[in-house]
């Protein structure tokens, strides 16, 4: 009793061995340096581009994207809204700000689909690395996303880039998961057909299982996309600038008319990159 | 006969502890008390047969029965846990990647039950598949491709997409795609099973009639015994993984190994199957060039028959003789039998299936007679025959 009672006082010094395996890792700032670099270099060109374009001719991009993807079934809705939303974003000053975001989101986006779906469509091949990846997966899904700002300001330094490792670990977990399940429920037949006839593993991959878990994978883009746009304002607290900062500052400052103005520029950024996504998804003929 | 594929003890047991399986199963145990004890399922168990090289090999059973396990390890898309299987005295089991990759490509295809398309290929993309994965440019797979679809007639869907297409033309483009890469071997797994009936009928006949100039070797799985019967040169019959009894169509009808087979036939329409060869008996003859009416008239005597059928030496069928035009011609005491032969007898082939015969069976009195093609008679069909064969009986080829 006597023992027990002294272990509950002792608490097991888990802190202590995350502190010293972050503190571990901050050896290889080399490695850290490299990958900051190379993530700030993608951060920077698409803001490079995004600065270079006049608003005017982002807004024609916008729509002229949006009408391709449409190719079927025009929802001039969309195109409205768009239209509207963006002009207004504008209007409010947002404009740097929301190009900014869109920079974070679509190089978390990058990464997420560069590491998740090889990952995924490995997972659904190795029975192993299925066991291994999946339990890691939960872990990154259900930890409270704050709790990665820390290791990241430690090896990464402030700014846009722990940023985009704080969003990607956030939201690859979904195209990891899509990817695997797309190739999964490739229906067996067709995989015994592919095979029957003489193909490679790669073949099978490129010509049959892809394309055909193309739909479900895309999802997962989607939706790692929107988790990746629903960090901004976590990524804001460590220095990721954009409308997400403009949400922060207003909650410093106890101001609700600005901080929902920026919101409302994330809500239109949001629904803006989830039905292109979506229409990118849906149109295509398969 | 050439033989194209022998399968020696063939087994495959689904499962993780397959040896101790595989020890039972030698010791003469149960299926299921071999997956009680050891949670394997013995899919197919020593399994010996052989295709001949151009027949239609129709391999049937029920659900559960093994055949589709076993044309799976026939291209290895199953390992096959023991046995060999050879094409043309070679190995396919002891194939290693590579080689089994080559010879999917070039020997042997396969058409599936759910048509097995490719959704996000065109038609003509579909059937040039097994052509696009070796390498063959553009023009010429697509040229291949186009050729098979126009000879499992389907034209003008080259650029559409599978679900555009009904069953039988999804079959169809199967059937095209197992065709572009010019196999040897043709694997057909229930490849008509998901169709109507009526569809199910024209793509029968359609595979027979490719086959008829195409000479593929053609394995067939079914789990309709009429399909099997019809298109079937021979059949194998499986049951819980092994097989029962193999044999022609009519040696399944006429001679089923058990009650099992004979259970499985009760139902079969045999006027399809059974031919004019099949319930023809041998009849007694008169030579016409050497017999006389009294002759003819003891042979009549003897065998309780009111005519007779008469031939010439080199057995060429003449015509029919009756009681009373003999008994005439001795009265009349005149030796020829020329004057009294009856040619209005009906004829037939060996060939011909007795369902087309019933209905002149019935009308005429007369026996048919049956001819080869060089008009000599091979035997008569009586109606008690015909009936014998129907109910299952043998017929007695007496004489």
């Amino acid at each position: 009793m006597a023992n027990l009672f002294s272990l509950t006082m002792q608490p097991i010094p888990f802190a202590d061995w995350i502190n010293s395996f972050v503190n571990w890792l901050t050896q290889f700032v080399g490695f850290f340096n490299g990958i900051t670099d190379f993530i700030g270099a993608i951060v920077n060109s698409f803001q490079w581009v995004f600065d270079l374009l006049p608003v005017w001719l982002f807004i024609i991009l916008v729509l002229g994207i949006t009408y391709w993807a449409l190719h079927d079934s025009k929802h001039w809705g969309l195109m409205v809204f768009e239209l509207i939303g963006l002009v207004l974003i504008y209007n409010q000053g947002y404009w740097r700000d929301m190009t900014q975001t869109l920079t974070l989101v679509l190089t978390s986006s990058l990464i997420i689909v560069v590491i998740g779906i090889p990952l995924g469509i490995w997972m659904a091949k190795s029975h192993t690395v299925k066991v291994i990846v999946k339990p890691i997966l939960d872990f990154m899904q259900t930890m409270p996303a704050f709790v990665y700002l820390i290791p990241a300001v430690a090896l990464f330094g402030i700014g846009m880039v722990p940023g985009v490792i704080a969003s990607v670990i956030f939201s690859l977990p979904p195209v990891v998961r899509m990817t695997n399940l797309g190739i999964e429920q490739v229906p067996t037949d067709l995989i015994e057909a592919a095979d029957s006839f003489g193909s490679t593993g790669w073949q099978k991959l490129i010509k049959v299982e892809l394309p055909i878990a193309k739909n479900t994978l895309m999802s997962g883009v989607n939706q790692g996309m929107m988790l990746a746009l629903s960090m901004v304002v976590i990524a804001s607290m460590i220095g990721a600038v954009g409308l997400g900062s403009e949400v922060y500052f207003a909650v410093g400052r106890n101001n609700a008319g600005s901080g929902f103005t920026a919101g409302f520029a994330i809500v239109i950024l949001a629904i803006i990159l989830d039905r292109v996504t979506q229409a990118f998804n849906k149109n295509k003929k398969h | 006969m050439t033989k194209k594929v022998e399968v020696k003890h063939l087994t495959k047991i689904f499962g993780r502890h397959v040896g101790r399986a595989k020890e039972m199963i030698n010791e003469g145990k149960s299926k299921d008390e071999i997956l009680a004890k050891t949670n394997s399922v013995v899919g197919v168990h020593d399994a010996n047969f052989d295709v001949n090289e151009n027949e239609i090999f129709v391999i049937m059973g029920l659900s559960g029965s093994g055949k589709s396990t076993l044309i799976r390890m026939l291209n290895r898309l199953y390992e096959p846990t023991d046995g060999e299987i050879l094409l043309d005295g070679e190995s396919i089991t002891k194939f290693d990647k590579k080689e089994l990759r080559d010879f999917r490509r070039k020997k042997m295809s396969m058409v599936f039950q759910n048509f097995a398309l490719f959704p996000n290929r065109t038609i003509i993309e579909n059937t040039a598949y097994g052509l696009e994965i070796q390498g063959v440019d553009k023009e010429t797979r697509h040229q291949k491709a186009h050729e098979c679809l126009e000879l499992v007639g389907l034209h003008g869907y080259d650029d559409r997409y599978p679900n555009e297409l009904s069953g039988g033309q999804q079959q169809r483009v199967g059937l095209a795609r197992g065709l572009a890469n010019d196999p040897e071997i043709l694997l057909m797994d229930e490849a008509f099973s998901a169709l109507d009936p009526l569809n199910r009928k024209e793509m029968q006949d359609e595979l027979l009639d490719l086959q008829s100039h195409l000479k593929k070797t053609i394995i067939f799985i079914s789990h309709d015994l009429n399909e099997s019967l019809r298109i079937g040169d021979r059949i194998m019959i499986m049951r819980d993984g092994e097989i029962v009894q193999i044999g022609s169509p009519e040696d399944i009808l006429q001679h089923p190994k058990n009650d099992y087979v004979e259970k499985f036939i009760e139902g079969v329409d045999r006027t399809k199957i059974l031919t004019a060869s099949r319930v023809m008996i041998r009849p007694d003859v008169i030579n016409i060039e050497k017999d006389g009416p009294r002759t003819a008239l003891r042979l009549m005597k003897d065998n309780h028959n009111s005519s007779v059928y008469v031939v010439d030496s080199e057995h060429h069928f003449k015509g029919l003789i009756d009681a009373k035009d003999v008994i005439k011609q001795i009265e009349d005491d005149k030796r020829d039998l020329e004057s009294i032969l009856r040619t209005d007898v009906p004829t037939t082939t060996p060939d011909t299936p007795i369902k087309s015969l019933l209905n002149d069976i019935s009308k005429t009195s007369v026996p048919f007679a049956v001819l080869d093609d060089n008009d000599r008679l091979l035997g008569i069909i009586i109606r008690s025959s015909v009936l014998g064969a129907i109910s299952g009986n043998e017929v007695q080829n007496n004489g």
